[in-house]
């Protein structure tokens, strides 16, 4: 071979022909490689530096209580001071972080829902970072929780599947209820479609998983539309008391029916003005 | 309407009235410590004395008539005017129709009442009235007379001498009792062991609630909760649901399940439960063996299942141990396994009776 070769070099005008084809067929490979996958590589650069950037924000930000990589950090007592974020997924930062619940501003039985801290940019390079720790849900797409053009009998059936999973908690009107040990199911009041879906999606704090294998994601959305339609519909019934139940309604009796019951006993009874007019001394 | 008038009204005769001027007089009965201090110094009101005030609050009682019966009309109005239904108007985020009706019947009759009530304490006759107490038994003559009666229909009737019609109408009297006992024979029997069984069989799918859908345990992951009824309960024969109405609540009340996930490590099954989970996935009654209210109130952190109604919790890390409130047993779990299809389905029935305590069921 290596003779066949040298000698139709050497029937060429150049012993250097074989190395400048060498070249040539490198140059067209990495030529042709580089015009036909351009996208990815840019795309996984980009999103190395976000990934990057939200490694950054999140060593500032978070790693004094969730570890430098994540990994959480046990108290000497055994407890979590801050749970590993590994496999949480996007999905979860995206819905601590977006609503204001990361970081927290102190220890507690609940991380309440507060203002926002960082920009939407920043929460979503720090939700690719914590991706990059472990596979879990990531953000879900717009039209996952898009309710505009649900028709009405997706909306009844949202209520059952409302009626069943989360009444138990979130009280029959989703204005939230109390838990033991300080801790609360939130109000689902002003609570945006996709952080609803992110949080069924990966059940934070004490909420469970509704993971999208057993709730469908067509299943997830209804309930969402029907949660939408509950905060449109018109108090048929007057003051419905913060939707508390017998609660707020037994004081409310109590206080201000018996009480006003009380006061026109009080006006009954009362003696009326008296006149010293026309009285024989 | 003076006072010799009241005295003369009939059923008012132990009225003792005070003169208009004056007090009656303090009594004192021969023994008694306390002498009765009589009333007080009768005050006339302005109304009383006074023409115009008597004018300006008859004119502002009828005012309150009038006004309740303009509410009264309102009401009329607005019961047609308002829409109701499917588009109903709406006054500041309340339903129209009814804030409209409250309203204006509340009013008409509070107005009458309140007119009522100022009528009388204005305008009608305003002088202290004294009302004798009176032995509440009945005279000794009438006393007397009842007992006598009551003789001579017992001496006339002969019940003591005729036994034979004496007893015939005590059967017959005792018998009536039966129409009772026929009627409403179908409140019985006892139940048997109704309360003991519930519809799980082995190899019976658990499908999620309300969608019916079968689950397999990947798709369940740590911390999830899944409330579930067996797979009978939305099986259908020829187009027809083999469980429906009445019946179909019946078996849910005892056969509904939740189905949660845990790491197997945090779980400490009791003996001969080691094999009643897949994977930590673990299905449990969802009625409260306290009172039976449902429960899926879960705390994915503490494992903590808790009831709303009197706040019995219990450990499902742990087999449904009570770890506060007043329930008495632990929550009942339904052994689970994998069918050849890779669904989760019963290893059989509920190992003992579901939801609260009852008498035959012989322990707590």
């Amino acid at each position: 071979m290596r003779l066949i070769s040298a000698r139709l070099s050497a029937k060429r005008r150049s012993p250097l022909a074989g190395l400048v084809v060498l070249l040539l067929g490198l140059l067209v490979t990495g030529g042709l490689y580089a015009v036909l996958s351009p996208a990815t590589a840019q795309t996984s650069q980009a999103s190395q530096s976000t990934v990057e950037k939200g490694r950054a924000l999140f060593l500032v930000g978070c790693a004094s209580c969730h570890g430098k990589n994540g990994e959480g950090i046990v108290t000497k007592r055994g407890t979590q001071y801050g749970p590993p974020l590994v496999g949480v997924g996007a999905a979860a930062v995206d819905f601590q972080v977006g609503t204001g619940r990361m970081p927290m501003a102190r220890p507690g039985a609940q991380a309440e829902k507060k203002e926002v801290v960082y920009t939407p940019e920043e929460i979503s390079a720090m939700a690719a970072f914590v991706a990059s720790l472990g596979p879990g849900p990531a953000i879900p797409e717009r039209e996952a929780y898009d309710t505009s053009d649900v028709d009405n009998e997706s909306v009844v059936r949202g209520g059952e599947f409302f009626r069943t999973n989360c009444t138990a908690c979130h009280n029959f009107a989703a204005v939230g209820g109390a838990l033991p040990g300080g801790k609360y199911a939130p109000s689902l009041d002003g609570v945006s479609n996709k952080h609803i879906y992110e949080a069924l999606l990966t059940g934070p704090q004490q909420m469970p998983v509704f993971s999208n294998g057993v709730l469908k994601p067509s299943e997830k959305r209804d309930i969402i539309a029907y949660l939408n339609s509950v905060k449109e519909q018109p108090k048929y019934g007057g003051s419905n008391l913060g939707s508390y139940g017998p609660v707020a309604e037994g004081l409310f009796a109590w206080l201000v029916g018996i009480g006003s019951c009380v006061g026109f006993a009080i006006w009954i009874a009362s003696s009326s003005v008296r006149s010293k007019k026309g009285v024989k001394a | 309407m003076t006072v010799h008038e009241r005295e003369g009204m009939p059923g008012n005769e132990d009225a003792v009235a005070t003169s208009e001027h004056g007090t009656a007089p303090a009594r004192r009965e021969a023994g008694d410590p306390f002498p009765d201090p009589g009333l007080h110094e009768h005050q006339p009101r302005p109304t009383d004395v006074d023409e115009r005030a008597g004018k300006r609050a008859e004119r502002q009682i009828a005012t309150m008539f009038v006004l309740s019966a303009l509410c009264t009309l309102l009401f009329c109005v607005a019961y047609f005017v308002f829409q109701v239904g499917d588009d109903p108007d709406v006054i500041m985020g309340f339903g129209a129709s009814n804030l409209a009706l409250g309203l204006t019947l509340g009013l008409a009759l509070l107005l009458i009442g309140i007119g009522t009530i100022q009528w009388a304490r204005k305008l009608m006759s305003d002088v202290e009235i004294v009302e004798m107490r009176h032995p509440t038994a009945s005279s000794e003559t009438d006393r007397a007379e009842t007992l006598q009666a009551l003789d001579a229909g017992v001496s006339d009737s002969g019940i003591g001498r005729r036994p034979l019609v004496r007893n015939s109408l005590i059967g017959a009297l005792a018998l009536l009792g039966l129409p009772a006992i026929v009627a409403l024979r179908d409140l019985g029997p006892l139940p048997g062991n109704k309360l003991a069984v519930t519809v799980w069989r082995r190899g019976m799918r658990v499908v999620n609630d309300v969608a019916g859908t079968p689950i397999r345990p990947e798709e369940v992951e740590i911390g999830q909760l899944i409330n579930t009824q067996p797979e009978i309960l939305f099986e259908t024969e020829d187009g027809e649901r083999t469980y429906e109405g009445t019946e179909l609540l019946q078996a849910k009340t005892k056969a509904s399940t939740i189905v949660v996930r845990m790491q197997p490590d945090d779980i400490t099954p009791s003996a001969g439960r080691a094999n009643w989970g897949v994977d930590g996935i673990l299905c449990y009654s969802k009625i409260c063996t306290h009172v039976g209210c449902p429960i899926s109130l879960w705390e994915q952190q503490t494992h903590h299942l808790l009831c709303p109604c009197h706040q019995s919790t219990f450990d499902l890390a742990d087999n449904g141990k009570v770890v506060f409130g007043p329930a008495a047993r632990a929550l009942p779990q339904l052994p689970l396994m994998v069918d050849d299809e890779g669904y989760l389905v019963a290893q059989s029935d509920f190992t003992e009776p579901v939801g609260p305590s009852y008498w035959e069921r012989g322990d707590a």
